[in-house]
């Protein structure tokens, strides 16, 4: 089992050292003896609403493990620290949250601190979940208290470098990034606007991925507020996590938002499919989400202007060519022999694929995405679309490690990224070399 | 007494392959607690048969890596009640799957319906051509379902499969192109039939303008993007040639992976064991209620599995010989012709016509698919011609389907043309892209002295005595085979090849378990009106035990001429109909014997 991880590889071992030399605050100063206020008040509405939003949070992708009980935690995090283990929030009193009233919930989630005052690494996206409303806090707690099994699951002990392994180096962390404060509606911007504003932002914690991650290992920006920063793209875990703002070729721009809710949905659009890290958020998270949600989400994030500037064609003459080259046979270069013998079977000699079943790559905005790690990542393992009520087949691309070379990948890559009108720049076999050590399984 | 004891369940299913996955579906629909038993290991199109590893024709075609292993489990065979069985050591003529999907995994996909007089045959002929017509020794009988009934599930599990294909006969009304011949369909298939092959577009050809009614076989194959009724898509067919004894590596043939699990494995009221032998059913002291099952699982512990509801929905050859091992209604004798377990065994009948055509007639072998791109004629299978002058019963389709072009089982070489060395070389390379074949695919009746018992003497891993196969090719079915056959030569003729090879049984030939024939094993447990006759009734419920319920091919009379599947997922769920519909709101017998 690979670890899957939910913040990003940006994060610099020299840049954190640095904050090694800020004073460091009390990470004890505020534990509390709190009487745990009754959530016996909590209604079925709340806790139906909770059950939701830990859906729309995504809570049990980080916080169960593959055999363990919902929420127990024990997932491993690998980060470029060492290994963090999610922690288990059931309301078991011992090992989980059964002990928290909501208002050391409510800290724990917008201010990252536990119950017993130490600092949670901010693998826990609290930042993002800062913007969650009080009533939406409110319905939280109520279901975990309540609508969660208690597990009697231990955590486990982080296993990070000194002098990472110091967690009071987080609060000096909070003082520079964490913006804090519920999430404030925009004036000007549609109700539906800032619905989706509040979850892409706040639980949907979308920049934990898509975000860019600057020298401290914070997201670049937390809102559209920096549009040359939000949302444009990042790669985490070995995935390039996609530009959603609106640049034209490598983001939205060429995405109904229809298509955009169909494919938080079900998984899949006629030309496209969530794969890697985003098939696990789509099968435990947005497919769950009501559509009016979903729609609120589709119109934020269409909202977005383009941020890169970076224009990547499509042109149907090009098109033509490759498609009538390679159904003739007439195989121009290494790539193409590579896409014949071992993409054609699915993606067609024409690069569009199979409605819904086999990705288009003519046209696709992850194939000429300026960063190509999850290019070589799935051709070198694979890849399976999430099953989903709607969509249940969950449809994979093979694993083609052990029969391609690091010139083979970057070959074929560099081929589908020029073809059918692609015009993306070409990939380099050290690259897909740096990918292969990564993603080995070991 | 097993070790271990499970809680009950509402059902069991024992096996999971087309039967297992249907019922799966329908009784958890129904809101049943369902567990089903796989002797084998679970399988996915990811990564077992993945692109491009299962194109390996050695591991899977020739080393059967998705079949049944004989070292463990299989059957002994003779020809006649005088001979002495001995087991079937190494798969050839037919290939029970193993695993989850079962045969659906690696079957080719051929989709057909039934003729509605195959379903009542003897009722039929009686009346067609009296009832001295029937030799001597022939215990052909009626289904006791009629084509009609069956319509709405044919219709359904073609939906679910996808299956391409052109109309003949929609709602009574004739579609050019379609099998004229085929009964009433209330829909057309859910996708247009898949390109011709090109020896197949010679094959439509020749045969049209001989005055027969070519049409594309219907095909578990889809020909473009699908969604199932459940939600389960399928990838476009793209003749890649590695579908029979393979899976499919781009969801584009229907098996239970891709058509019904995606759905069923993730309801919580079901529960997939695999590796879970199962031994046998389990029945009260009186013999009349089965408490469940007992399986012995992957450690080597038995295991008890109570359950209300016990379905058999293993291959043909073990749901027989499960229900001869439980005592479940009574053993057949082929002296007295008295029993009804074991009774009614019958195959399929095959031969082929290979064509060898000049370079100038390039049949690009390895453009291949199971049953899509094929053209057939059912003329010689159908009730439009008059058998008496032929004295036989029955029937077979024509028609080429080019399945692939793989290097060591798909190299058809002419008679003249030398076995080894250089010689061979050269034929091949003159042979292999200018190589066609009609294969003709037909019926085979029941016979009184053609049934499944136990062997005396061989016995399982588990030490159980292993089932007994007897059973020999019959004049009546080679006298259907040589007649069809010399059509098929007629046609090939016509075509115009070089050269052409036939071959088909004659009279006096035995059934030879090393040649690859067909996996089209039916009888043994056969369904009927009269429980003298049938071990199942009209709804696949046993008439001695109305708890046991089995699926599959195991309830055909006698063999049909077409490929058996379209009718085997039918049958199950109009069985299925019937469990939910009235059985479950009063358990016991749905018919009274």
């Amino acid at each position: 089992m690979k670890p899957e991880i939910c913040f990003g590889s940006a994060w610099r071992l020299g840049t954190v050292l640095v904050m090694v030399l800020i004073p460091s605050m009390s990470a004890n100063s505020a534990l509390e003896q709190a009487a745990t206020p009754g959530s016996d008040g909590a209604t079925q509405q709340q806790m139906e609403q909770g059950a939701y939003l830990a859906r729309a949070g995504d809570c049990a992708a980080c916080h169960s493990a593959p055999d363990g009980q919902p929420f127990s935690g024990g997932l491993p995090l690998a980060t470029p620290f060492g290994i963090i283990y999610s922690t288990n929030i059931t309301p078991d009193p011992v090992h989980g949250i059964g002990q928290y009233s909501f208002e050391e919930f409510d800290r724990a989630m917008r201010e990252g601190m536990a119950r017993d005052g130490h600092h949670l690494y901010p693998a826990m996206p609290y930042s993002a979940f800062a913007k969650v409303s009080a009533s939406d806090m409110h319905a939280l707690f109520a279901y975990f208290i309540k609508g969660v099994k208690p597990a009697p699951t231990e955590n486990r002990e982080n296993n990070l470098r000194w002098p990472f392994s110091m967690r009071s180096l987080i609060a000096v962390w909070n003082l520079l990034y964490l913006d804090g404060g519920e999430y404030v509606a925009k004036p000007g911007q549609s109700a539906q606007w800032n619905r989706g504003a509040y979850l892409v932002q706040g639980l949907g914690h979308c920049g934990a991925c898509h975000t860019p991650r600057g020298i401290a290992g914070q997201e670049e920006a937390y809102d559209e507020s920096n549009g040359k920063r939000y949302l444009v793209g990042a790669v985490t875990d070995n995935w390039f996590a996609a530009d959603l703002t609106a640049d034209f070729g490598t983001g939205l721009s060429g995405w109904t938002k229809d298509e955009v809710t169909d494919y938080l949905k079900t998984g899949r659009t006629a030309r496209s499919a969530a794969f890697g890290a985003m098939a696990q958020v789509v099968g435990a998270s947005t497919q769950h989400l009501r559509d009016q949600d979903l729609t609120a989400i589709a119109e934020y994030l269409k909202s977005l202007p383009p941020a890169s500037g970076v224009t990547v064609l499509a042109s149907p003459a090009a098109a033509d060519t490759t498609t009538g080259a390679l159904r003739a046979g007439t195989v121009g270069s290494r790539g193409a022999q590579l896409y014949l013998d071992n993409c054609n079977t699915c993606h067609h000699s024409d690069g569009t694929g199979a409605l819904r079943i086999f990705p288009s790559l003519a046209g696709s905005e992850m194939v000429n995405a300026p960063d190509v790690t999850s290019l070589i990542h799935i051709v070198l393992t694979g890849s399976a679309m999430p099953s989903t009520k709607i969509a249940p087949s969950a449809l994979a691309m093979p694993d083609f490690a052990w029969r391609m070379s690091d010139q083979d990948v970057a070959d074929v890559l560099s081929f589908v990224r020029s073809s059918w009108g692609n015009q993306a720049p070409s990939v380099a076999a050290n690259d897909v070399g740096r990918l292969r050590k990564a993603t080995e399984v070991k | 007494m097993a070790a271990i004891k499970k809680a009950s369940v509402d059902a069991v299913l024992v096996g999971f392959g087309w039967t297992g996955a249907i019922m799966g579906m329908e009784l958890t629909a129904a809101g049943l607690n369902v567990v089903a038993l796989e002797r084998g290991a679970n399988r996915d199109t990811y990564p077992d048969f993945a692109y491009p590893r299962i194109a390996d024709e050695l591991t899977y075609g020739i080393r059967m890596a998705l079949m049944q292993d004989p070292a463990t489990s299989t059957l002994t065979i003779r020809h006649t009640p005088k001979d002495t069985a001995v087991p079937y050591r190494q798969l050839g003529s037919f290939l029970p799957g193993d695993g989850v999907g079962g045969a659906g995994v690696h079957w080719n996909g051929q989709h057909w319906r039934v003729l509605p007089e195959e379903l009542r045959l003897r009722s039929h002929i009686e009346k067609r051509y009296g009832k001295r017509f029937i030799p001597d020794g022939m215990t052909i009988q009626d289904f006791g379902v009629s084509y009609d009934e069956l319509e709405p599930h044919f219709d359904h599990f073609e939906q679910v499969c996808g299956v391409s294909g052109q109309v003949g006969n929609l709602l009574g009304n004739m579609v050019a192109g379609g099998n004229p011949f085929e009964a009433a369909r209330s829909n057309p298939y859910p996708l247009p039939a898949l390109p011709d092959v090109y020896g197949a577009a010679l094959f439509a050809k020749a045969a049209r303008e001989m005055g027969y009614h070519p049409f594309p076989q219907p095909a578990a194959n889809a020909s473009r993007a699908y969604t199932n009724p459940y939600g389960a898509q399928l990838g476009p067919c793209t003749f890649c040639g590695y579908c029979e004894r393979f899976g499919c590596n781009n969801y584009s043939k229907a098996s239970p992976q891709t058509t019904i699990l995606p759905i069923l494995l993730k309801r919580t009221n079901f529960e997939l064991r695999t590796h879970a032998n199962v031994l046998k059913v389990n029945l009260t002291a009186d013999g009349k209620r089965a408490t469940g099952v007992t399986y012995v699982d992957a450690q080597g512990r038995e295991i008890e599995q109570p359950a209300d509801l016990v379905v058999l929905c293993a291959y043909q050859l073990h749901n027989v010989h499960l229900l001869l091992l439980s005592g479940i209604g009574k053993r057949y004798d082929p002296a007295t012709g008295e029993g009804v377990v074991g009774r009614n065994y019958a195959y399929q009948m095959t031969s082929s016509v290979n064509m060898f055509f000049d370079q100038d007639k390039p049949m690009n072998p390895f453009i291949g698919a199971g049953a899509g791109g094929a053209q057939i004629i059912d003329d010689f299978h159908t009730e439009n011609y008059d058998r008496a002058p032929l004295n036989y019963i029955g029937g077979a389709y024509i028609g080429v389907t080019q399945t692939g072009g793989r290097p060591i089982q798909q190299m058809p070489l002419p008679t003249d043309a030398p076995m080894w060395g250089s010689g061979w070389k050269k034929a091949i390379k003159d042979n292999y892209l200018y190589t066609a074949s009609i294969a003709t695919h037909g019926s085979v009746m029941a016979y009184r002295d053609n049934y499944l018992d136990l062997d005396p003497t061989h016995r399982d891993a588990f030490g159980q005595p292993l089932l007994r196969m007897t059973f020999d090719w019959k004049d009546n079915d080679i006298r259907m085979t040589q007649y069809v056959t010399g059509k098929a030569a007629e046609i090939a003729k016509a075509i115009g090849p070089k050269s052409i090879k036939v071959s088909a049984k004659k009279l006096g030939d035995h059934y030879d378990t090393q040649v690859y024939q067909t996996t089209h094993n039916t009888g043994g447990a056969p369904m009927g009106e009269n429980p003298k006759t049938s071990a199942v009734n009209r709804y696949l419920q046993t008439w001695a035990v109305s708890n046991v319920f089995v699926m599959g091919a195991s309830a055909f009379p006698q063999n049909i001429g077409y490929n058996p599947t379209g009718l085997v997922g039918a049958l199950a769920y109009w069985s299925a109909k019937a469990i939910r519909e009235t059985y479950l709101k009063q358990p016991g017998p749905l018919v009274q014997g």
